[in-house]
């Protein structure tokens, strides 16, 4: 009996081999872009030698990040992320609703769908692209405002690749121009997901439409809005590195207002070479970012366990 | 309450042209800008309404630069390439994973979701591209790090393939003899066309826009994607304006004019606006797609 449980069990196992031989490619592509940069992660604590080697290099302890915490830059930039992220969520989630909420209210499909395929449209390009938009609008010499803009308005031109004060409007508002469209559409999916018959009998009762929307459509969006505003804040330690690094076209006399961890990081690494410093602001912002994801995982399972992530 | 919404509309209607000239004009600028005259460019600005009209940005992309026809070519290649292996190891993965009886599968989904929570970020990624398998200068720098696998893709094509791909089909197959490989390719798959249509999508346009890759681990000109052309185009123009002295205007004269470095901008944009009409269907789906668990 035993031997033929044994031999079933086998048997059946077998019949799984074609199945865990298809994970194989994924898994091992996992292992080598996911899991093999974790241990990478130790180079934080090592002086980075290239003669002896990345593993082979002398353990330094918690140097790198006593020389990244004594400098302002390390204030400089974690300030700069955490103030730019959260203004990105607030303004950002704000007028994707009621920009979905106005979508929702037009009749005639033809329209509404041609508003939103239009609205999508900056989320579609790279960041690279978006970069010469601005510069199209902001060049110095050539610029549309410097050129028509502002001199039909009276005001002198503005040297806007040196002037670190007009950034954060600058980038607050590219980074909504870019994003609009795509969690407006995610908002609007939720929106036309409402039950028509509570605005009926809203209707019935004599309810405005700015009633409606205040008492139907805003709380019953609510769970979606929150989700999406807590993943936000689990991700508000990583900046939008093409936004803060190509769009300001990696202009160092902006560095005060677009500096952000991620160009922090990548130009320690790929222009500074300081491998140490640059490693150590990486440690932090994993760290740092894992930490923030389960805590606002946590609060969403609080909420709703069926939003939580895990 | 008819005077109500009729102003409702007219107000929903302002808005949204508002909102959607914000998104196009910018666009049509750049696009102006390219069948601009060179040197009312530079006398009048980048304008809507330019007061001589050229093409010759289009004829001098035209005739002379194989360059820019090469770093099409590389994007076009790495996205067809990196899309469509895309698809083949994001889906062999989500299969078994949708499989509930599959031994283990549980802990493997975890291994995949867990990517999403945490990563190394640049630095041990570049080290591990450089120093453990070297991809500098290689196709595979354009097609390897960061893009060809992600774990929120596998996750939502499980869930895909567990609740749109009836059971009773796979038992079936399966007492009819097929093997896994086979019910995988010839049933899974065609049955989750709109799936592989929207990850696809995604995938390909991630490809296309992908500049952070040839930035990181490319020096080779020869190499360079569209997106790194015209990210280098526009990086030396600067250098050229902000170290100023003497020569710089003979180089600037040499390197691609301003209405030059547009016109190459619009034909990255063009595929794009061409191929998403096509797409949208899918791409709304997927970003509705909700049910994404670890």
């Amino acid at each position: 009996m035993a031997t033929i449980a044994h031999r079933k069990k086998r048997r059946s196992l077998r019949r799984f081999v074609p199945l865990y031989l298809m994970l194989v490619p994924g898994l091992a592509y996992l292992v080598l872009n996911n899991y093999l940069p974790l241990f990478g992660l130790s180079i934080a604590f090592k002086n980075i030698d290239y003669s002896k080697g990345i593993w082979g290099s002398d353990w330094i302890g918690f140097d790198n990040f006593e020389y990244l915490f004594k400098t302002s830059d390390a204030l400089l930039i974690t300030r700069n992320t955490l103030l730019y992220n959260a203004v990105f969520i607030v303004l950002g989630l704000g007028l994707a609703i009621a920009v979905a909420i106005l979508l929702n209210e037009i009749k005639n499909r033809f329209a509404s769908r041609l508003y939103q395929s239009v609205i999508i449209l900056p989320f579609l390009i790279s960041i690279i692209l978006v970069s010469y938009l601005v510069y199209a609008m902001l060049s110095t010499d050539t610029g549309f405002f410097n050129k028509t803009l502002l001199p039909a308005l009276g005001i002198e031109p503005i040297a806007w690749y040196t002037e670190p004060k007009y950034w954060p409007y600058i980038l607050t508002f590219v980074h909504l121009w870019k994003g609009v469209g795509y969690n407006c559409i995610v908002f609007l999916a939720a929106i036309i997901g409402i039950d028509g018959e509570y605005y009926e009998a809203a209707r019935l009762d004599g309810a405005s439409k700015w009633l409606q929307i205040r008492k139907i459509t805003i709380p019953m969006i609510t769970p979606v809005i929150i989700m999406l505003m807590l993943l936000a804040i689990g991700r508000i330690f990583y900046a939008d590195f093409g936004l803060f690094y190509q769009v300001p076209l990696n202009s160092g006399a902006l560095f005060e207002t677009t500096n952000v961890i991620d160009t922090y990081v990548f130009r320690g690494l790929m222009q500074l070479g300081d491998i140490g410093m640059s490693s150590a602001a990486g440690f932090y912002q994993s760290v740092v970012g894992f930490v923030l994801v389960l805590i606002s995982n946590s609060i969403v399972r609080k909420i709703n366990k069926e939003n939580a992530l895990f | 309450m008819d005077v109500e919404n009729r102003k409702w509309q007219w107000a929903a209607h302002a808005v949204l042209i508002l909102l959607s000239l914000a998104c196009v004009l910018p666009f049509i600028l750049l696009f102006m800008a390219s069948i601009t005259d060179e040197k009312t460019i530079v006398s009048n600005g980048y304008s809507f309404f330019p007061s001589r009209i050229s093409f010759s940005a289009y004829e001098y992309l035209w005739n002379q630069s194989n360059q820019i026809f090469h770093a099409y070519g590389i994007t076009v290649l790495v996205t067809v390439i990196g899309t469509f292996a895309s698809l083949v190891i994001t889906s062999l993965l989500a299969y078994p994973l949708s499989r509930r009886d599959l031994p283990g599968g549980q802990f493997i989904a975890f291994v995949v979701f867990f990517t999403l929570l945490f990563n190394g970020g640049l630095v041990p990624t570049y080290m591990v591209y450089t120093q453990v398998l070297d991809v500098k200068n290689t196709l595979l720098a354009l097609l390897l790090p960061w893009l060809l696998l992600n774990g929120f893709n596998v996750l939502l094509m499980r869930t895909f393939f567990q609740t749109t791909v009836p059971l009773a089909v796979l038992e079936s197959a399966s007492i009819d003899g097929a093997g896994e490989f086979k019910t995988y390719y010839r049933i899974v798959l065609p049955l989750s066309l709109p799936i592989l249509a929207t990850v696809g999508m995604f995938q390909g346009l991630a490809y296309w826009n992908d500049w952070n890759n040839g930035l990181v681990f490319v020096t080779e000109p020869d190499l360079f994607s569209l997106q790194n052309v015209l990210n280098r185009i526009m990086n030396d123009i600067q250098f050229l304006t902000t170290s100023g002295g003497a020569g710089s205007s003979q180089a600037l004269a040499a390197l691609p004019s301003e209405t030059f470095r547009m016109a190459i901008a619009v034909i990255g944009v063009v595929p794009i606006l061409i191929a998403y009409p096509f797409f949208q269907k899918y791409f709304v789906r997927g970003m509705t797609i909700g049910a994404v668990k670890g």
